[in-house]
């Protein structure tokens, strides 16, 4: 399975993602186990919301954080994410 | 202990509510504690209200809800409500006995993250004699509802002599039901396993034998089922880094109330080990002996003492030296250095003279009559 460009992309429902105040970092949250994430990859996690194909995610995050060329670091975390279960694409 | 700076003590992430010794099952190889019997008391829903607070208060947010058999507990629903609404994330660890699909919906509705069912073995016959009870096709349908309410299915198999065999049946089984995770969770020889243990116990081609079968099936499955193997240590040449360091990560409240830094903590000797009606969370985890106790490495004997592997594994499990050794300063005797290791080799050697007597002693199964008698 690898990213699909044109696909919608979608957090999935067998994992939780939370702001954690003792931590103070979003982790990801699934059966026996959780992840923390840095404050980038919770930004794209958080574009995942079904609404949302991958150029749309880039353009959001580009104009938010007033910089370019972010797309190639995007794909590499999606890519991951979609590896470890995090999103679906649909 | 002396010399440990308090300032390192790091908050605890996970939480293990037993909230019952009580269980309709028998099996051998229950962690509980064998004079489980003996302990009547158990907590009221405002305590554990009061506990799931102060925890989360501190950190805690990955929360088991075990026991015994968690369902027995009416006020199950509200429990697990009150850890939605304080942003735990929860885990039910069942054996499913006497689950129905309304009571999946309510626990869903209450906020219940996931649900883990535990089966004993891939046949019927074998599952429900582990199990002390008819159980196997009601586990099946419970796991089929798991997955039909939209939680994460995790499947939990106990391995051990009886059923290590079944290893190519038990993956098939983890398929057909459509299991989302699959812990192959080699029986640890605490509590009612310690006491089977050379009944449990597989042979080391056993262990191998299964673990290649296991290992291949994971990567057949990647991506759609997750597997967590938990090793069988007996067979290691180094012991597993219990709890991940004792006061780090794991509390775990047993039903009357008393705080444990791992569930087989209450084995061990003049630990004190303090009770949540007494003292807050907090206090517990920062000030209590229990909790201090094997905290940093000051405790250590050699030769873990000089041992540059001690920040890796912590010596082992404490539990594990006591029960083997009979001292819980004592390096874990599964470590190759250890002094104490032949007896591992004694063990395994016993297990499997056992299992090639015509009489095999009987399984000592986990109920109250066999409880009252220790
Ligand atoms: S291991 Fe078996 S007997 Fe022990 S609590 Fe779990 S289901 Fe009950
Ligand atoms: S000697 Fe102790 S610290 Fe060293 S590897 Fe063995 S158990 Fe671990």
């Amino acid at each position: 399975m690898s990213l699909n460009h044109n696909l919608n992309l979608k957090f999935s429902s067998m994992h939780r993602l939370q702001w954690e105040e003792a931590q103070q970092k979003e982790v990801i949250l699934y059966p026996e186990g959780m992840v923390e994430l840095n404050q980038s990859s919770a930004e794209i996690l958080k574009l995942c919301d079904g609404s949302r194909q991958l150029a749309q995610i880039v353009d959001e995050l580009e104009h938010k954080f007033q910089t370019t060329g972010l797309e190639k670091d995007i794909i590499n975390f999606l890519e991951d994410a979609l590896k470890n279960g995090w999103i679906q694409q649909s | 202990m002396a010399g440990f700076n308090k300032a390192n003590i790091t908050p605890p992430r996970w939480l293990l509510a037993e909230l019952t010794y009580s269980c309709p099952l028998q099996c051998p190889y229950c962690a509980n504690p064998l004079d489980y019997s003996h302990y009547k008391q158990e907590l009221s829903t405002d305590d554990w209200k009061r506990v799931l607070i102060q925890a989360r208060k501190m950190g805690a947010v990955q929360l088991g809800l075990s026991g015994g058999e968690p369902l027995v507990r009416k006020d199950l629903e509200e429990i697990v409500k009150h850890a939605r609404e304080l942003g735990y994330y929860s885990n039910l660890i069942t054996s499913a006995y006497g689950l129905d699909e309304s009571r999946i919906i309510a626990l869903k509705e209450a906020g219940l993250d996931h649900i883990q069912v535990s089966i004993q073995a891939s046949s019927e016959e074998l599952s429900d004699y582990l199990a002390g009870t008819k159980s196997f096709t009601h586990k099946k349908q419970v796991a089929h509802l798991v997955k039909k309410h939209g939680y994460p299915m995790v499947l939990c198999v106990v391995i051990h002599r009886k059923n290590i065999e079944q290893m190519p049946q038990i993956l098939t089984m983890a398929e057909e039901l459509g299991a989302d995770y699959l812990e192959l969770a080699n029986t640890q020889y605490y509590g009612w396993a310690h006491a089977n243990r050379d009944l449990l116990l597989p042979t080391k081609e056993q262990f191998e034998i299964a673990e290649n079968i296991a290992q291949e099936f994971k990567k057949k499955v990647a991506g759609k089922m997750k597997i967590y193997y938990v090793v069988p240590d007996f067979h290691e040449d180094r012991p597993k880094a219990c709890m991940n360091g004792w006061g780090t990560t794991f509390l775990t409240i047993a039903p009357d109330g008393v705080a444990l830094p791992c569930h087989s903590a209450r084995e061990l000797p003049n630990l004190n080990c303090p009770n949540v009606n007494d003292d807050s969370i907090k206090e517990i985890w920062h000030n209590s002996k229990a909790f201090n106790f094997f905290r940093g490495d000051d405790w250590m004997q050699e030769p873990c003492r000089s041992c540059d592997e001690k920040e890796k594994d912590f010596g082992g499990c404490r539990c594990q030296a006591y029960l083997l050794k009979g001292d819980m300063f004592a390096t874990d005797p599964v470590c190759s250095k250890s002094p104490d290791h032949h007896l591992i080799n004694q063990a395994i050697d016993a297990a499997k003279e056992n299992s090639l007597m015509i009489d095999e002693k009987p399984l000592i199964f986990r109920n109250r009559k066999n409880s009252n008698s220790y």
